[in-house]
């Protein structure tokens, strides 16, 4: 049995579409320990998503797994039927979504599709169940839960949803939250008042969490580690700490660039990442982030860049960390 | 729902006046009289028989009369088929054209549904493309010539079916199928479009991400969701099975409604002619405040008002 709780290696994973194969992740990997809260950071597109869904066997059409293996407890989710991933799906990981408006049935009440999900992880009864949901709406601070049970998604705001959402998500206590952009959809205060309830819970219950976001601000108030995410690939990992003061891949830099900071100098601009991100259909032989970045050598364009251990906890896949390799190889060409 | 209902019932009482209102004076601006067949009755009996049913008064006289007995529930006598009053016509009438009206509606709708989410769950693969070729037929080809190929095919080459009268349980088949043939395919049509839209909805990944299996997720999440757009076509359905069904009774000599309907307006049999149509203006309104009733029971986001 591994260490970890999520132990993701190798993972490639396309889209065949009809324009052809979207290679949304190219050699993923990712491992996580119990307890940990890990920020999945990057660009639209950059496959956060879709590293988070194979995670739970949810990899949506017409996507194919093409290799590498996803551990999640000790058990291989490559490997599992499609019951064996319904038992595991909303009772041992449970997902957010980033929209909670469209994401709760409509037809529904609040409180069917709370105890729904009890009712089909646990051997509560019908009575019990309402009781848990009863419990879990106190516990993801909606007010009136008795009221709340009763009405439907149309009936509460936008804020409350994701409450809602975060009640169905913790309903049998899993192992794994997965937070996919859950507060983007949300106005700014609402969006702080999820984070910091995401925060409390974290601590009452001490599950994991994946944060997927692709606001800095959002993983510095809440993770402990940090993975940087462009094109369907790891970039860049390691602490939050290591990743805000101790950038080392050049899209890393780019991103930290780009947000505004509360106690900006005047010399301190934003400096937007310039470029257009990769088109996945034809991904670059080399770095995929060669195309935008100011310090591309003639290496980035021809080859992948390895990953240079930085730490113990911090890697980076950029060829400014391979000077040897780099040396040696303009060398060679040189020649 | 209690004032929603208040209202629908004003709105129903007024819009049955207007109907029978403009039916009256169309009727007399049709040229023809009831009693002009080809026995043609002498001038003396001809004024006789006005008399008697007040034909020779005033248009408007007539209407007023018309009217008061109408407040009574009264919808007068047939002038064709002698001393029969209109109400009675109608309830031993109706009922025969709301059997296979009842059933032809059930069919299209279970049939319909299910073929539609079959083929939005296969989409794009044979068995779509299978259903989809044969709801747009069904769309394309007009009634009568659905009843017709039925008749000649399944009744005359192979002798299956009988083709007329409806006088046991087969006779139903051939009337039913041609009946519930056009909106089986709407239905089936408009049931793929929805389910593929909701098939994508989020609440669908959602219930995928619970835990719950396709066929749970596919009965309890996507079908109350996709079928709304049906039962809204359910109102417009039961016009047409109405009015569907006065080809389909005419060609498959049914004694039904639709069958007398036509006969009194070649005949100009103005009592029913007045009486079959305030009769079936009422049973679209009450039947469309039903389908409004059920859409709020699918659907908690809609408020009747
Ligand atoms: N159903 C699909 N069919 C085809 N391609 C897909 C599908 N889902 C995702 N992709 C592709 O996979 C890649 C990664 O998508 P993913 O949704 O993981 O991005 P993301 O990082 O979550 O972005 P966002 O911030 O917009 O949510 C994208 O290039 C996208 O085009
Ligand atoms: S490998 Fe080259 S192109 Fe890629 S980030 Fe590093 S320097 Fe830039
Ligand atoms: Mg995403």
């Amino acid at each position: 049995m591994s260490e970890y709780l999520v132990d993701i290696r190798n993972l490639r994973l396309s889209f065949f579409t009809p324009a052809g194969e979207v290679k949304a992740l190219n050699d993923v990997s990712i491992q996580m320990k119990q307890g940990e809260v890990l920020g999945i950071v990057g660009e639209s597109g950059s496959g956060k998503s879709v590293t988070a869904y194979s995670l739970m066997g949810l990899v949506p059409e017409p996507g194919r797994i093409i290799s590498g293996t996803i551990d999640f407890n000790g058990h291989r989710v490559t490997e599992m039927t499609e019951k064996q991933l319904r038992e595991m799906r909303g009772n041992e990981i449970s997902i957010i979504f980033q929209d909670p408006m469209t994401s709760l049935n409509p037809v529904y009440t609040i409180g069917n599709q709370i105890e729904e999900v009890i009712l089909l992880h646990t051997t509560k009864d019908r009575k019990a169940a309402r009781e848990r949901a009863l419990e879990l709406l106190n516990l993801v601070g909606i007010n009136e839960p008795h009221k709340r049970l009763r009405q439907y998604p149309h009936e509460l705001s936008g804020g409350m949803r994701q409450r809602v959402m975060i009640a169905i998500a913790l309903a049998c206590e899993p192992k794994l939250l997965i937070a996919d952009e859950p507060t983007t959809a949300l106005d700014v205060t609402i969006q702080a008042q999820i984070l910091e309830l995401m925060n409390d819970l974290r601590k009452k219950i001490g599950m994991s969490i994946i944060m997927i976001t692709h606001d800095l601000g959002v993983v510095a108030s809440m993770c402990e580690k940090i993975a940087v995410m462009y094109a369907g690939k790891i970039v860049e990992y390691g602490t939050a700490e290591e990743i805000f003061y101790n950038p080392q891949h050049e899209y890393t830099k780019g991103l930290l660039m780009s947000i505004p900071k509360l106690n900006a100098t005047e010399h301190e601009k934003l400096i937007p990442i310039e470029g257009t991100p990769v088109d996945m259909l034809m991904p670059p032989q080399g770095c995929p982030f060669a195309p935008r970045c100011n310090s591309c050598m003639k290496i980035c364009l021809r080859e992948m860049p390895p990953y240079t251990d930085i730490n113990a906890d911090h890697y980076s896949a950029c060829w400014l960390l391979q000077k040897e390799a780099y040396e040696s190889l303009k060398g060679g060409v040189a020649q | 729902m209690a004032q929603y209902i208040v209202k629908r019932i004003a709105l129903a009482i007024i819009t049955l006046f207007v109907v029978s209102t403009f039916t009256f004076f169309l009727m007399f601006l049709v040229p023809g009289g009831p009693f002009l067949s080809e026995k043609a009755p002498s001038p003396a009996t001809l004024k006789a028989l006005e008399e008697k049913y007040g034909l020779n008064l005033p248009v408007t006289q007539q209407y007023k009369n018309y009217m008061l007995r109408l407040l009574k529930g009264d919808l007068g006598t047939s002038l064709k088929q002698r001393g029969r009053e209109v109400n009675n016509i109608i309830a031993t009438r109706f009922p025969v054209s709301a059997k296979i009206g009842a059933v032809a509606i059930l069919i299209a709708v279970t049939v319909g549904v299910t073929l539609g989410s079959i083929a939005a769950l296969n989409r794009g693969k044979l068995l779509d493309s299978i259903i989809i070729f044969f709801s747009t037929c069904g769309i394309a080809v007009p009634g009568f010539v659905v009843c017709t190929v039925l008749m000649y095919i399944l009744g005359l080459k192979l002798n299956l079916l009988p083709t007329f009268g409806l006088t046991s349980g087969r006779h139903y088949i051939m009337p039913v199928i041609a009946l519930a043939f056009y909106p089986m395919s709407y239905i089936s049509r408009l049931m793929r479009s929805c389910m593929l839209d909701v098939l994508n909805q989020d609440y669908m990944r959602t219930a995928k991400a619970k835990g719950l299996s396709q066929w749970k997720a596919l009965f309890k999440h996507a079908l109350r969701n996709a079928i709304l757009p049906v039962v809204t076509y359910l109102g417009p359905l039961l016009a047409y099975t109405l009015t569907g069904s006065f080809i389909v009774e005419k060609i498959f000599t049914i004694p039904g409604l639709g069958d007398s309907f036509i006969s009194s307006i070649t005949g100009r049999d103005y009592p029913l002619i007045m009486g079959t149509t305030i009769f079936l203006a009422f049973l679209i309104i009450t039947m469309n405040v039903i389908v409004d009733i059920i859409y709020k029971l699918v659907d908690p986001r809609i408020k009747l008002s």
